[in-house]
């Protein structure tokens, strides 16, 4: 039996709250957020998952319930396995998970970027600002009511911002978001591509 | 510098140590035989201007092998790979600090168009912020590119009135 299997048997013992995940690699459990650090800390402390890999957030779409969910993934580099731990946000408006920068060091990035990406609030970290877009950017560019293209905003920098007369813009998206289909061998027709390639910037899409 | 050298002559034996020539042609030959380049390397494309100064395509045969990492010392600034809005605005300062005459070179999809990126983080080209003077396509471009670029960018620089441009200055 490995070290993981062992380890989420011992965790749903330990806290109710905590249930199997669907998974089709490795052991998986969903805690409530408000169990999710005292999970993370025992499988750190008792049962060796000592790397924080990853820690990413989801967002299942606007009106789903829960609608974010943050994912750790933990490996043990004594037992050669991971383990992936979920925990949803009980509030779609203001979502809210407990840090684990305080267990892992490694988690503030990337908590950091879940926070810059989908604006989920990781409470007690040390110092959670934007990583990826700059301060002050007021969207959070990975929720699903974001557009691909993005939307206007204001460049951070006034002095520059006044000297361009310019700003973030909707990317001209010219008939995109670009594809990969199966071609064979035909290179050529395996090249991504536009899905509609009737309009560009200049030729505006027909029927709008 | 690589070319024919018609547009200053001099024979030495007939005219002994006067050069007659006009003061745009001598100011653009000085101006164009060393453009040193600010290497504005930013993604993928960095690595073909690295090749460019490299060895085998040697950008020093141009007069430009003098990359210079201070915006002060240097005349054209090579923007290499994507830029994105939170870099743009350090792109555009960097510029600012070059001191003129100055000259942009937009290497590749990403800066002179936004490339691949249609996407909300990415400056859709690099001329919404900067006036570029060429514009060399690929993805990455060849080094061959590169170098016929700056050669395009020499010609340009030897059509430019620089000696009205100063004396009006
Ligand atoms: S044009 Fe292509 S090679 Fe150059 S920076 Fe963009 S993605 Fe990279």
């Amino acid at each position: 039996m490995s070290a993981a299997l062992d380890a989420v048997r011992a965790l749903k013992a330990r806290w109710p709250g905590a249930t199997d995940r669907a998974t089709l690699d490795h052991p998986a459990v969903n805690v409530p957020a408000s169990d999710l650090l005292a999970v993370l800390r025992s499988l750190k402390e008792e049962h060796g998952f000592d790397v924080l890999e990853d820690v990413s957030g989801v967002d299942w779409g606007v009106g789903s319930s829960p609608r974010f969910t943050v994912v750790y993934h933990v490996l043990s580099t004594t037992g050669h396995d991971y383990v992936r731990v979920a925990a949803d946000c009980a509030d779609a408006g203001a979502p809210e998970v407990p840090s684990a920068a305080a267990l892992w060091p490694g988690a503030d990035w990337h908590e950091r970027e879940a926070y810059d990406m989908y604006g989920i609030r990781f409470t007690g970290h040390p110092d959670l600002r934007r990583i990826l877009m700059w301060d002050g950017y007021p969207h959070f560019p990975l929720r699903k009511d974001f557009p691909l293209s993005g939307v206007p905003t204001e460049l951070p920098d006034a002095e520059v911002v006044a000297e361009t007369k310019t700003g973030a813009i909707a990317a001209p998206m010219a008939g995109g978001p670009f594809v990969a289909s199966p071609g064979g061998i035909n290179m050529t027709e395996a090249e991504p591509r536009a899905k509609d390639e009737s309009w560009t910037e200049r030729h505006p899409k027909p029927g709008t | 510098m690589v070319s024919a050298n018609t547009d200053l002559t001099y024979n030495s034996k007939i005219e002994g140590d006067v050069i007659v020539s006009r003061a745009d042609a001598v100011i653009n030959w000085i101006r164009s035989s060393s453009m040193w380049p600010m290497p504005m390397g930013l993604a993928c494309c960095a690595i073909e201007l690295m090749a460019v100064a490299a060895s085998r395509f040697d950008i020093a045969r141009f007069g430009a092998e003098v990359m210079r990492f201070s915006p002060k010392q240097s005349d054209v600034m090579i923007v290499s790979g994507t830029v994105t809005y939170k870099m743009s605005s350090a792109v555009r300062r960097i510029y600012d600090q070059m001191a003129e005459p100055k000259w942009v070179i937009a290497m590749g999809a990403c800066a002179s168009t936004g490339g691949m990126y249609r996407s909300y983080a990415v400056l859709q080209g690099v001329d919404r912020i900067l006036p570029v003077d060429v514009y060399v396509s690929g993805c990455p471009p060849r080094p061959e590119a590169l170098l016929d670029a700056l050669v395009k960018l020499q010609e340009k620089v030897k059509r430019e009135p620089s000696a009205s441009k100063l004396l009006s200055a």
